[in-house]
């Protein structure tokens, strides 16, 4: 029985190896007859041109990896670091550097611009305590936003190799917390400050008469102004203008959260660095007309009053108006700015 | 020296996924993060081709370029590696990467990513320990003299992972023995072609995509 058994068992296993050896002749023709044509006519050449665009397109393919929504190959991402890396980082710095220098030059040459005439002692209060307090948080806002923005853009260039790795770890660390938390207070901040600054910034007629004279600078005559003068209004609607850009592109980058794409983020960053960039630069032009440029204009946002002589100079119409709605300035000591001051602004 | 780079034989390609989960159990990646995975064209019809994407490890790396903590490093064997301690995560590296490598553990409100992670090719990054470095970047298995283990556990060969010319060489016999006119990937027109229908020979493709020789 047992030997019976084994006998069966061998025939089978004959059985088997023949036909895996006839299954092998009628497959052998097949693999050696493979001409180059043939193997050709089976590569992965279907894939053309057009599967190629569909890519780039994002279309016609699918990625396992979880919630992928990356393409096969992000070509916009090299673009993306030539205009940053080629264009706005050297322009940038280019264009903080010759403002720097134009009006280091300036200073040098043409010097402060002082008042015409003696200090009365009269003093006509300008900025309220709110409207200081509102200057003096967005300024801070904007330097500190300013600082580690530009220590984002060009610190790897020097911070790293002066302080080495553990104090540039905390010092960008430290740059991109204070960044992305203070940008929204800023452009919330800003949006205040704008509104309540807005009607005293709308243009007037004299304001071109302003712009003809250069702010003064062409001819002695001093140009009309009101309470703001053109230079200041220009200033006004640039942070109304390319202030707000910075805001919202600065507000796509800060919530990665709602579906952006990476073309999205290279736009916005683009857009970031280009308006936030010039916005440092003309800051640095109000920086300078408003402390070491002008006799008495800090002092205005400093303590809220300026004097009566600096008021006529630099801002005639409004010191009219101011002169008219109040009769003569008072001799005595300024009025109290307790808090709840109104500026003296009629216009 | 040694250039280390990746190249996947996408005629070759099962689309099997073994890479991925090899990667995955070599370096313990976080949740959610998954630092090669297998790009399929063309899904479902005659011409279905896959291939397999990680970090590239480019002469030229754009993450390189724009990270503004310049914490990425390459090493001597042309491998692009970073460094977490110094990473903050701000995805400017994602933006610039043509294949999707760098990864974040997280994404929310104010820019909060976490540190980035991506492939390392296997070969760990900066840190004091083994053991905070796997905790950090996974294997180093370069240092134990073993390429990674996506390439290394490859059914079919076709992710090759080694030397710029050594891997290209490969890939270039494998061409030459394919009888593929100018490379690979290109495309090829099949009109020219007197060969077979290419979807009655699907089965012949399997086939051939497991051969050890062309005798064999």
């Amino acid at each position: 029985m047992h030997t019976l058994m084994q006998c069966l068992w061998r025939l089978r296993m004959l059985g088997a190896v023949l036909l895996l050896a006839v299954l092998a002749a009628s497959l052998a023709p097949s693999t050696h007859a493979a001409e180059p044509n043939e193997e050709l006519g089976q590569a992965v050449g279907t894939v053309d041109a057009d599967t190629w665009r569909d890519v780039k397109n994002g279309e016609n393919f699918i990625d396992t990896r979880h919630e992928s929504t990356y393409s096969l190959i992000n070509t916009s991402g090299e673009t993306w670091r030539q205009i940053r890396n080629e264009w706005i980082s050297p322009a940038g710095l280019i264009a903080i550097g010759g403002m720097l220098a134009i009006l280091i030059i300036f200073y040098l040459v043409v010097g402060r611009n002082d008042l015409d005439h003696e200090r009365t002692g009269r003093k006509i209060l300008r900025w309220t305590a709110i409207e200081r307090a509102l200057h003096w948080t967005v300024a801070t806002l904007f330097i500190a936003l300013a600082l580690t923005g530009l220590n984002l853009l060009y610190g790897k260039f020097v911070f790293r190799h002066i302080f080495g790795d553990v104090f540039w770890a905390n010092m960008i660390m430290g740059s991109k917390l204070i960044h992305n938390y203070a940008g929204p207070v800023f452009g919330i901040l800003l949006i205040v400050i704008l509104a309540k600054w807005l009607k005293v910034n709308l243009p007037k007629k004299h304001d071109l008469e302003w712009f003809k004279q250069g702010g003064g600078m062409v001819g002695d005559k001093h140009p009309d102004a009101g309470f703001a003068n053109a230079g200041e209004k220009v200033w006004f609607w640039l942070l109304a203008s390319v202030g707000l850009l910075v805001v919202v592109s600065g507000l796509v980058l800060d919530f990665p959260i709602f579906g952006q794409t990476r073309d999205d983020m290279q736009w916005a960053n683009m857009f970031h660095g280009v308006t936030s960039l010039i916005l440092m630069t003309v800051a640095l032009g109000h920086i300078y007309i408003g402390t070491l440029g002008t006799e008495g204009a800090f002092e205005g946002m400093a303590t809220g009053y300026v004097d009566e002589t600096w008021a006529k100079q630099h801002h005639n119409l409004w010191y009219e108006e101011v002169k008219e709605s109040a009769g003569q300035p008072h001799q005595s000591d300024p009025p109290i700015d307790d808090d709840t001051a109104t500026a003296q602004r009629p216009n | 020296m040694a250039q280390m780079k990746f190249l996947c034989d996408a005629e070759r390609c099962i689309e099997c996924n073994g890479c991925v989960t090899a990667c995955k159990n070599a370096n313990e990646t976080d949740w959610g993060i998954q630092r090669r995975r297998v790009v399929t064209l063309d899904d479902g019809m005659p011409s279905e081709v896959s291939i397999s994407v990680a970090c590239m490890h480019c002469d030229d790396a754009p993450c390189m370029a724009v990270c503004p903590t310049d914490c990425f490093y390459k090493t001597d064997d042309g491998i692009v590696l970073h460094d977490k301690d110094i990473c903050i995560g701000c995805g400017y590296c994602l933006y610039a990467c043509p294949f999707g490598a760098p990864q974040f553990p997280k994404q929310e409100a104010f820019g909060e990513r976490g540190k980035m992670d991506k492939c390392t090719f296997c070969a760990g990054g900066p840190a004091e320990t083994k053991e905070e470095e796997y905790e950090k970047y996974g294997a180093n298995r370069i240092a134990e003299g073993k390429l990674p283990l996506c390439a290394e556990m490859c059914s079919t060969k076709a992710l090759l992972a080694g030397d710029a010319q050594t891997i290209s060489d490969i890939f270039r016999q494998r061409v030459v023995y394919r009888g593929h006119e100018d490379g690979g990937w290109s495309s090829v027109e099949k009109a020219q072609l007197s060969g077979p229908d290419v979807s009655g020979n699907l089965d012949e493709m399997a086939y051939d995509a497991t051969r050890a020789t062309r005798e064999g």
